[in-house]
């Protein structure tokens, strides 16, 4: 019979903080720009220049301390990491090592089995490294400092998970938690959140661990749960040809969905770390720690709970509008314009989920803004517009964010409320289609419907519907 | 001499400072960080046990910069001193993924 | 009129009395230069045309009225390892000998500010690490007093010169001794001011923890001129201190009554020439008979100095010069294969075998294992040091002794043993270990003709008791210039 394997999985996640500029220096951390125009002789390491530390970045990582029950240190320092690289200007990475600004936390998962406690060993800043561009005409690789120096944040998870489900509800959570905070916008795909997978396996029921890899280079929750799925059964291979796992850093190729050592004769991962002596010590006072943990804006459960209580709306529709952080800011500020909350909700549930799902979008990636969405309710609220057109609007909006009021009146697509001309219209129909006239009055009631869509017809859609309905069965009458 | 540099220690030395020194060098190299070292062992003479490292000498802390952007885009003068450069950015030897 | 036998001071007030214009006082400095600079190679730069051109802005600038300091048109050189916007800046290494700042370091600022007119930038031992300007890599400097002899290190080029008269005064920089040493080879006075002063924007770092610039000039009255036109709380460096007291020329008063001052015992031991000996004990004498309370006392752990800096600032150098590796700036080599043999190359051919030596060393104390038993325990030993002298300052206003064991040694004598060269500093490294504020002031010449520096070193922020002591010893001696 065949070993039983168990994956022990840590993650290392990197999270790009929404300052509005770096980590050290007055530059800014734009996303984007060409090569080099965000930079300056501190983030490029000119000789001479020297750090000061953006405050905004020690409460950010403060606030995702304090949300993911982590012990918050008082007393902080910087060390240098020392390595060789070119994205790393100064070489050697400011970061933290001996002192790292939260410990001991967790966050709760929901799994098949049950909620689960993923527990934070650590959560420490440091500043991003520059981009490496290939040239692929000369051979030679291109160094951008534009994001060299940008504020990032740490989270070292505790080897607690054990299968790419898990790790992916654990991101998710994480993710959720740092949004709603303000801190990232946590777009893998951008780059603003990373993960590195350490991974490594055992036999059911063994009390230690295996010898784990590193895996890096991973930008999406699919490449994660395959570089997973793949090293487990490169590892378990090994293992059951009789050979050892080795320690070390891996790179996941998505494509080839294949990962390589990134071992080199060169490197020899013995960082120097010791204190930066450019940098002071940071000092968390009580008081200060106090006034972060009261502006520590409203989670995800807070918010349910608001909710539930504010708005006459299904917890079905609670959880996933607040299961976004934008989604439910979109919500929040369509209500404050004057919409009606089961409406918005309403608009979210449906048509949105519809949309994002065609596209292949994330909610995060929602970009209409609420007060298009809140003049489309006030549109349908005034009978200006009917559903099907309200429907037709709204695809403008949630594609280009058009404004409905300007888009209606450009396209005439407001309901006519003459009713005069509806009544004159209507008697057409009717003296056009005897045949469902018949129908009607011999008790096919649902023959109407036909003669409401003629009308319609007719009106290019610019109808209300009960409205016909009205006039119809009163000259059927 | 107390300290015996051995030749792996000074090619690994030589890895992490991205030195590369010629034999003689690293004859001279052995011998020259053998004799300080020997000369450091003196600290071994002081009890320390009861002393915290003291990095900095005052206790400044918490000096911060409010999180303001103050540089615009300086991209020339920060390229024009690099040793090879193409289009706004600096050129270094191809890099192994 | 000789303008540069002038101290910076003087020759100040003359611009300003209008005695003498900005521009006949830096064409004087550019003559001395091309005079003498051939014999005593001070300089990696003279910047002859930027300096006449400053010389006639600052000269509107005086006309107008809207310059009136002190040093407003006198001529000043500055350490190599300060950065200078567009002029080369080279912490004479082949590694940056086509290095130009796009910025000036703040203390340079400052004294733009001030008015000052750059002549060019000073030779000084690579990267601030010797302690005789030997290690430069565009040659030694020489010892105005004797040219066989060195300058010391590794402000050597600024303190030569000062000394050589080739402008009326200069900025060094000290890590381990680096200004006074030189100082009191050269017969000059040097400040190196308490740690966090003058800011470190700027300045080319060797062992950040340590280096402070200051300044280097023919008298006491020059140097708390200049060190209060550098000095400034600088948020761009954040190990800069916030002063009250900027006003250093404030204690320029000839008064020492009821001063205490310390003479360490441990200081007077084997290997201080007698001589040295015998001029920094008559100078006490001459405190003493000028009022000051003079007492030895035992400062405790003198010899540990040494062995804590070395592993302290070559781990923070070894971090520090990194970032040289052929990418951003400076000197990249010409054929190399793949990206790690190019670094390895440009930094083997680009630093000289000092600086190579102290970052194999800084590399080798921070590498895996070795942290803890190296630097953690420098770390240590530094904390207990700075105790001693919190408890001498208890005692004493000020603490008084030789800057170096000897006067200025031959040239080509100290870099066969680095370690005598190192012990070299047995007086000055523990200054800087404590942050405190410490300077050279000449009280003599030994039987050779070469001039011996005393040593005075204050409390944290102490900086004006020091001054005060020194000046009011200056009252009692002539400067002596080497130039006949």
């Amino acid at each position: 019979m065949s070993k039983q394997y168990e994956t022990v999985i840590g993650l290392e996640v990197h999270v790009e903080l929404a300052t509005k500029t770096k980590i050290f220096c007055g530059c800014s951390t734009e996303f984007g720009g060409a090569p080099n125009t965000h930079t300056c002789p501190v983030c490029t390491g000119m000789p001479g220049s020297l750090p000061v530390l953006n405050k905004q970045v020690v409460e950010y990582a403060m606030a995702v301390g304090l949300a993911t029950n982590c012990t918050i240190t008082q007393f902080n320092k910087f060390d240098r990491k020392n390595y060789f690289y070119p994205d790393n200007p100064q070489n050697y990475q400011i970061s933290q090592l001996y002192l790292p600004i939260c410990r001991d936390g967790g966050i709760e998962i929901d799994t098949p089995a049950g909620k689960k406690t993923i527990g934070i060993h650590e959560i420490h800043m440091e500043e991003d490294a520059g981009k490496l561009i290939h040239d692929e005409w000369e051979d030679c690789s291109l160094v951008d400092y534009n994001r060299s120096g940008v504020p990032l944040i740490e989270i070292v998870s505790e080897p607690d998970m054990r299968s790419a489900d898990e790790v992916i509800a654990y991101l998710e959570k994480l993710r959720l938690i740092i949004q709603y905070l303000g801190a990232s916008d946590c777009k893998l795909n951008e780059g603003s959140m990373r993960a590195d997978v350490n991974l490594s396996v055992r036999e059911v029921g063994a009390s230690e661990f295996g010898t784990r890899t590193e895996m890096k280079n991973l930008n999406s929750f699919k490449a994660i749960a395959r570089a997973i799925e793949g090293e487990r059964a490169r590892q378990i291979e090994l293992l059951e040809e009789g050979k050892q796992v080795i320690q070390e850093t891996r790179r996941w190729d998505d494509n080839k969905e294949y990962s390589y050592a990134m071992r080199s004769k060169e490197d020899a991962q013995d960082y120097r770390y010791f204190p930066d002596p450019d940098l002071v010590p940071v000092i968390i006072s009580d008081e200060w720690l106090n006034e972060v943990k009261a502006k520590q804006p409203e989670l995800q459960a807070e918010k349910k709970e608001r909710y539930k209580k504010e708005f006459d709306i299904p917890e079905y529709d609670i959880d996933i509008i607040t299961g976004s952080k934008h989604m439910a800011d979109i919500f929040e500020e369509t209500i404050s314009l004057g919409a009606n909350p089961k409406k918005v909700s309403n608009w979210l549930m449906v048509e949105t989920m519809r949309l994002l799902k065609e596209h292949e979008m994330e909610p995060e990636d929602i970009k209409f803004s609420a007060t298009n969405l809140a003049k489309l309710i006030q549109l349908t609220d005034e009978k200006a517009i009917n559903s099907t057109v309200a429907k037709e609007v709204f695809e403008q909006i949630f594609n280009e964010d058009i404004d409905p009021v300007a888009y209606v009146e450009e396209k005439g697509l407001k309901t006519v409320n003459d009713e005069g001309a509806l009544r004159s219209t209507i008697e057409q129909v009717i003296a056009n289609n005897p045949q469902s006239v018949e129908d009607y009055k011999s008790g096919k009631k649902k023959a109407i419907g036909f003669l409401v869509g003629q009308t319609m017809k007719e009106m290019k859609g610019k109808a209300d519907p009960s409205m016909i309905n009205q006039i119809l069965v009163e000259l059927l009458q | 001499m107390a300290n015996i540099i051995s030749d792996e220690t000074i090619e690994y030395v030589g890895i992490l400072a991205k030195l590369e020194l010629s034999e003689e060098e690293k004859e001279q190299a052995k011998k020259d960080m053998g004799s300080m070292l020997d000369y450091i062992d003196m600290l071994n003479q002081l009890d320390t046990s009861e002393v915290e490292p003291m990095s900095h000498v005052f206790s400044v802390n918490n000096v911060f910069r409010e999180d303001v952007v103050t540089n615009g885009d300086d991209r020339e003068d920060i390229i024009k001193n690099a040793p090879a450069q193409k289009e706004g950015s600096f050129k270094v030897p191809k890099t192994v993924d | 009129m000789n303008l540069m036998s002038l101290t910076a001071v003087e020759l100040g007030k003359k611009i300003k009395a209008k005695e003498v214009t900005v521009l006949e006082a830096t064409k004087a400095a550019l003559a001395a230069i091309e005079e003498r600079e051939s014999k005593y190679n001070c300089y990696v730069t003279v910047d002859k045309e930027g300096a006449l051109k400053r010389a006639e802005e600052v000269q509107k600038l005086i006309d107008q009225g809207e310059l009136t300091g002190p040093l407003a048109g006198v001529p000043v050189a500055i350490k190599d390892n300060m950065c200078t916007k567009d002029m080369l800046t080279t912490c004479s290494s082949k590694i940056l000998s086509n290095f130009k700042p796009t910025y000036s370091a703040e203390a340079v600022v400052n004294l733009e500010k001030a008015g000052a007119v750059i002549i060019g930038k000073t030779n000084m031992d690579e990267f601030a690490m010797g302690s005789t300007t030997e290690t430069s890599y565009y040659g030694e400097t020489k010892n105005p007093w004797n040219e066989e002899r060195v300058p010391g290190g590794s402000s050597g080029g600024s303190c030569a010169a000062v000394a050589a008269e080739e402008c009326s005064y200069a900025l060094g920089s000290d890590t381990g001794g680096s200004i006074r040493q030189p100082s009191s080879f050269c017969g000059v006075t040097g400040i190196k001011p308490t740690y966090g002063t003058v800011s470190r924007y700027g300045l080319i770092a060797y062992g950040s923890s340590l280096d402070q610039i200051g300044p280097v000039a023919k008298d006491v009255t020059d140097c708390a001129t200049i060190l209060e036109a550098i000095s400034s709380y600088d948020k761009k460096d954040s190990t800069s201190v916030k002063r009250e007291d900027y006003d250093f020329t404030s204690a320029l008063v000839d008064d020492v009554k009821g001063m205490r001052i310390g003479i360490p015992t441990d200081y007077f031991i084997d290997g201080l020439d007698s001589e040295v000996k015998e001029a920094v004990l008559q100078a006490a004498n001459t405190l003493k008979e000028k009022g000051a309370i003079v007492e030895e006392f035992e400062l405790g752990l003198v010899e540990y100095a040494i062995p804590a800096y070395y592993v302290i600032a070559s781990a923070e150098a070894s971090s520090n010069l990194s970032r040289f590796d052929g990418v951003k700036y400076g000197y990249r080599t010409e054929s190399f294969d793949g990206l790690h043999n190019m670094y390895k190359k440009t930094r083997s051919e680009g630093f000289g075998a000092e600086v190579k030596r102290r970052i194999m060393l800084g590399s080798f104390v921070l590498s895996s294992g070795y942290y803890d038993a190296y630097y953690l325990k420098a770390l240590r030993t530094k904390a207990l040091i700075k105790k001693e002298f919190d408890k001498a300052f208890e005692k004493y206003d000020v603490i008084l002794g030789p800057v170096a064991p000897t006067t200025a040694p031959k040239l080509g004598d100290s870099l066969s043993d680095p370690i005598k060269m190192y012990l070299g500093d047995i007086y000055t490294i523990a200054v800087n270990l404590a942050g405190l504020p410490g300077m050279s002031v000449p009280c003599g010449t030994d039987s050779k003709g070469l001039p011996i520096g005393l040593q005075l070193i204050g409390d944290c922020f102490q900086e004006k008791k020091i001054i005060q002591a020194a000046y009011s010893f200056e009252q009692t001696r002539t400067y002596k210039r080497p130039l006949n």
